[in-house]
């Protein structure tokens, strides 16, 4: 009914943030686009509206698939929400100039064609401020080290759905550790078959387990490669 | 009244019990006995390790001899951690895809084209319940192309073919707007692995 329905702008901001988390939870696209307008027409920056609306539902949404109270569908309609959000927000962002706090480059390894997980980690690390370079699927060493050379990312994030595709991975990083260039980027990676122990045994400094965890791990991965100088870009 | 010490007991996907069943029957194999873990486990990998640590510990005291009549599963290496330390083997490969078509016939198929979908008998049969409804796409049909859009086509790998089961698979390919190809695999690596492993049990 038309009475039920809530108007957004008769929010104040605290409690329009709020809704939109609720908005981004229940994977509603038009009313993510309609609250980033309203909070953008009330001054808020981009940044903020992207970091206080987008991102911290996304991160609500990303706790409640971790303690299975979400499932894959409720998440991937989250994320498309967030993704139109942030479809209004990446030109204001780029206009202000925005800085970034590194750069990935980030794709699933070949032979494997999945990117639902490896895209929702793509938006997270651009949602907390990362320049993303996303290759896309079926990447073989030749495409990932072709990347490293163009963008000199601080990153190299590699995802792979299947057992029969992850121990490609090891082949990116020995083709990296080849042309001596492994200790150039900090090399993280995930998807839903592997685990720390895999990560570890292939000689890649982070397994991340979903989107959050990638995201948390790429900032402090980050900040404590600038720290101790093994940035060289 | 049997001994079951001496008879073997196969813990099975139960996306597998028709097959299993019948290989059980069709080699004359007395001396198994099979037990099933809901097929929904397909869906949620991460679940398999422990469900089937449970059929484990219910069957020591009354098996000598076991075998899991799954492949890895999309487990990603937790399920074979589980097995060696039980000193428990398990089917081929990483799917029952790649036991049916059996390994260097599955390489092949997803080497010519990675964006494959696979389908068996059990998934052409229960793709509305378990890939239709199990990825929520009786809700969201939307999200088809989020799923799918990478994928190109559709292999419905059969095991025992009818007219509807094809159909049935044939359709599924057309709701996911994949093109369908139907290869016929039989039981493949599932026949030989587990007549191989029911002769080193004495009957």
């Amino acid at each position: 009914m038309a009475d039920d329905e809530l108007d957004l702008n008769s929010l104040s901001d605290p409690d329009l943030v709020n809704q939109m988390h609720d908005d981004l939870y229940d994977g509603l696209a038009d009313e993510i686009v309609e609250g980033t307008n309203i909070l953008l027409a009330r001054g808020w920056d981009a940044q903020r509206v992207l970091n206080d609306a987008l991102v911290e539902g996304m991160r609500i949404v990303g706790i409640d698939f971790r303690d299975g109270i979400l499932f894959v569908p409720e998440v991937l309609l989250a994320a498309n929400s967030m993704k139109a959000g942030m479809e209004v927000l990446r030109p204001l962002l780029a206009e202000t100039g925005a800085q970034t706090i590194g750069k990935v480059v980030i794709g699933t390894v070949k032979g494997d064609i999945h990117d639902i997980g490896k895209n929702l980690v793509a938006m997270m690390l651009e949602g907390a401020g990362f320049e993303v370079i996303n290759l896309g699927i079926n990447t073989d060493a030749d495409e990932f080290i072709a990347a490293l050379d163009e963008h000199k990312p601080d990153i190299l994030g590699m995802s792979a759905l299947l057992t029969t595709t992850m121990p490609y991975m090891k082949v990116v990083i020995d083709a990296l550790k080849e042309k001596n260039i492994r200790d150039d980027y900090i090399v993280m990676v995930g998807g839903a078959p592997l685990n720390e122990e895999f990560g570890q045994a292939i000689g890649a400094d982070a397994y991340c387990r979903d989107a959050a965890v990638a995201t948390e791990t790429a900032e402090a991965l980050v900040l404590a490669r600038r720290l101790t100088g093994g940035e060289e870009q | 009244m049997s001994d079951e010490s001496d008879r073997l007991l196969v813990i099975a996907c139960g996306a597998l019990a028709r097959e299993v069943l019948d290989v059980v029957r069709l080699n004359s194999l007395g001396w198994v006995d099979v037990e099933c873990l809901p097929a929904t486990l397909h869906n949620t990998p991460d679940l398999i390790p422990a469900a089937v640590e449970a059929r484990l510990d219910a069957a020591e005291e009354r098996y000598r001899s076991v075998f899991v009549g799954y492949a890895d599963c999309g487990t990603g290496g937790l399920l074979d951690r589980l097995l060696e330390a039980r000193g428990v083997s398990r089917l081929p490969g990483a799917h029952c895809y790649e036991f049916y078509a059996t390994g260097p016939g599955f390489s092949d198929l997803h080497d010519r084209e990675p964006g494959t979908f696979y389908l068996t008998d059990f998934l052409a049969h229960h793709f509305d319940r378990l890939v239709w409804a199990g990825l929520g796409l009786d809700r969201w049909p939307d999200l088809r192309d989020t799923y799918f859009g990478n994928y190109r086509r559709l292999v419905y790998l059969s095991q025992v073919p009818t007219p509807d089961l094809i159909e049935r698979a044939r359709a599924a390919a057309h709701r996911l707007g994949l093109s369908f190809e139907q290869r016929h695999t039989g039981y493949g690596d599932l026949a030989s692995t587990l007549v191989d492993v029911t002769r080193r049990v004495p009957a």
